[in-house]
């Protein structure tokens, strides 16, 4: 295979063009219809817009309540990640540098857990929160995120610790720095590369996440983006015109999001899929 | 070794040489260093191992537990019923039956459709072509998005988009009310899953792919080797831990569908799409049989974790072998 530009590759690449633009489809009716009226959406589902009419989204923006439910999800996936990345990290370090049994039974059991799927507790779950005061409340959810999303962020850390030379702490502690300087100035720094896949991979599942939300977060003013989606989708029923403006609304966040990080977002799936 | 308790053991050797009037002093600052160790300890595991336990552990078990009572969640009471609610599901519970025998056939369609998707796209965009890394954001997109809007997004293809498409093709497949039978909303269950899954199984496959030496092709090719012929000789041996690694994502996050499930179909027509996350869900916070409803999750959570078990193992076996 040469490096050429033959003509085999340009029939190859304008098949995988039309394949793209197949993909993309379902982006087009959605994007154009919302910029429809919505006797032109029924009647005109195929076509482009003949004008190009913004009244939807206005619309479905105040109704949806976005800037509230658009800063609930921020607080949620934020709030998640910092302790998230605090908490596992620092227990990922004692696991690994604490050479005893109990470590090891305490990382074995955060590692199993991870093959329980959510439907499997969440039944408990609620009672339980509810028990513990943690229903209806942002940081609640919080919580619960911390202790769903331990194993896989112990795991990953877990794993880039053990690559990481003991040379550099038993220095600093010579010098009087203790084990948490030691943790938070040296080691924590070193781990900046899987803090990056973490949070990615973290981010994506809150962000989207809408089973636990729904059965935690029962105040509407609470609500995040898919939650916000699924009640008026739900009170809207065939209106597309509002409907189809508001799936767009929810998505342009994490549209955003994916370009302003694609290189990561690609790098990080690669790297936590394969451990 | 860790070198803190290797400086234990060789405290405790000096202690026992040590005069007996020393004795005393060193044992209490050995077990204040121990007690500073187990706080430090404490401190840096607690906060996340307690989050875990209240969270993940206890809602687990005392789920198990719940699978063998009759608690409604409601009322107080909740009674010990042994194996009732498991012979309910086997005997009398259709529904229950219909979704997970649903389920399973979902999964495997998804599987094979997901994984010969992704791994064409992975192979496609591989190429020297001019727009790759465009070609790779558009597969990939559709996977950013959760499964609920996805649904959405698909609801509106379904109903109102294939039926302009038929429309003004007259092609009959598009004509047909896709979400109004259960046949054909089964396969748009599918293709929503495919759409979303495909590209990001292509990225596993395009890291995988990136690591067949091009020597080997090279050479492959000069000895006389068809594309087909390296593509089965020479780049399938090469990726099949990919493919194993693929074929568990798959799996798992097929049986465990729910998003998609709920906000394109509903379980509808008529309970005909209800897959298993759904069936539990509906059976606990539709019906309020919660003690029925953790029997379907136990069931549930040992098929999941059969499937990760044989996953890690063959995964295992695999690392040995090369």
């Amino acid at each position: 295979m040469g490096n050429r530009y033959t003509w085999r590759t340009s029939i190859v690449e304008i098949l995988a063009l039309l394949l793209g633009l197949v993909f993309l489809v379902p982006f087009y009716y959605v994007i154009s219809n919302s910029l429809k009226p919505f006797a032109e959406i029924l009647t005109n589902t195929s076509a482009l817009p003949k004008v190009l009419m913004f009244d939807n989204y206005v619309n479905a923006f105040e109704k949806l309540n976005f800037l509230t439910v658009f800063k609930n999800s921020l607080i949620i996936t934020i709030g998640s990640n910092i302790v998230l990345v605090i908490f596992c990290s620092m227990a990922a370090y004692m696991l690994v540098r604490t050479k005893k049994k109990i470590s090891n039974i305490i990382f074995m059991t955060f590692v199993a857990a991870m093959i329980i799927p959510f439907q499997s507790l969440m039944i408990p779950l609620i009672k339980t929160a509810g028990n513990l005061g943690l229903l209806n409340s942002m940081w609640g959810l919080v919580f619960m995120y911390l202790g769903f999303g331990s194993g896989m962020t112990i795991f990953l850390y877990h794993g880039f610790i053990k690559g990481i030379p003991l040379e550099l702490e038993e220095a600093a502690i010579i010098d009087g720095c203790t084990r948490f300087g030691v943790f938070w100035r040296i080691v924590f720094p070193l781990l900046k590369p899987i803090t990056v896949t973490i949070v990615i991979l973290n981010s994506l599942w809150i962000w989207n996440d809408f089973l636990l939300p729904s059965l935690v977060l029962q105040d509407p003013e609470l609500r995040t983006i898919p939650l916000a989606t699924f009640f008026f989708f739900g009170q809207y029923t065939k209106q597309w015109d509002l409907a189809l403006a508001a799936l767009v609304i929810g998505i342009i966040p994490l549209l955003i999001f994916f370009f302003t990080m694609q290189k990561h977002i690609i790098q990080g799936i690669t790297s936590g899929s394969i451990k | 070794m860790n070198n803190e308790s290797k400086l234990d053991t060789v405290k405790g050797a000096a202690l026992t040489n040590q005069k007996s009037t020393k004795v005393s002093h060193s044992v209490s600052f050995l077990n204040k260093k121990k007690w500073k160790e187990a706080g430090l300890f404490t401190l840096f595991v607690g906060p996340v191992l307690l989050a875990f336990i209240l969270i993940v552990l206890i809602p687990f078990f005392t789920g198990i537990y719940y699978a063998f009572t009759d608690w409604n969640g409601v009322t107080g009471s909740v009674k010990w019923v042994g194996l009732d609610n498991f012979k309910y599901l086997f005997t009398e519970d259709k529904q229950f039956q219909t979704s997970f025998i649903l389920t399973t056939k979902y999964t495997v369609v998804a599987i094979i459709l997901t994984n010969l998707i992704g791994f064409g796209l992975a192979l496609l965009v591989a190429q020297k072509l001019k727009t790759k890394n465009v070609l790779r954001t558009v597969f990939f997109m559709p996977n950013l998005i959760g499964g609920l809007i996805l649904g959405f997004i698909w609801q509106f293809i379904f109903v109102k988009g294939f039926a302009s498409i038929g429309q003004l093709t007259g092609i009959s497949v598009f004509e047909l009310a896709w979400l109004g039978d259960a046949k054909t909303a089964f396969w748009g269950i599918v293709i929503v899953s495919v759409w979303q899954g495909a590209g990001y199984i292509m990225i596993i496959y395009i890291a995988a792919l990136q690591n067949v030496p091009q020597e080997l092709i090279e050479a492959a090719r000069i000895d006389g080797a068809n594309r087909f012929q390296v593509l089965r000789h020479i780049t399938m041996p090469l990726v099949a831990p990919a493919v194993t690694i693929c074929l568990f994502l798959t799996t798992a996050s097929s049986f465990k569908v729910f998003d998609a499930n709920l906000s394109l179909t509903n379980g509808g027509p008529f309970k005909s799409t209800e897959m298993l996350a759904l069936n539990i869900y509906t059976e606990a916070f539709v019906n309020n049989r919660y003690g029925i409803g953790e029997a379907k999750a136990l069931i549930f959570f040992i098929v999941v974790a059969a499937i990760t078990v044989l996953q890690v193992t063959i995964s295992k076996k695999k690392e040995v072998e090369s």
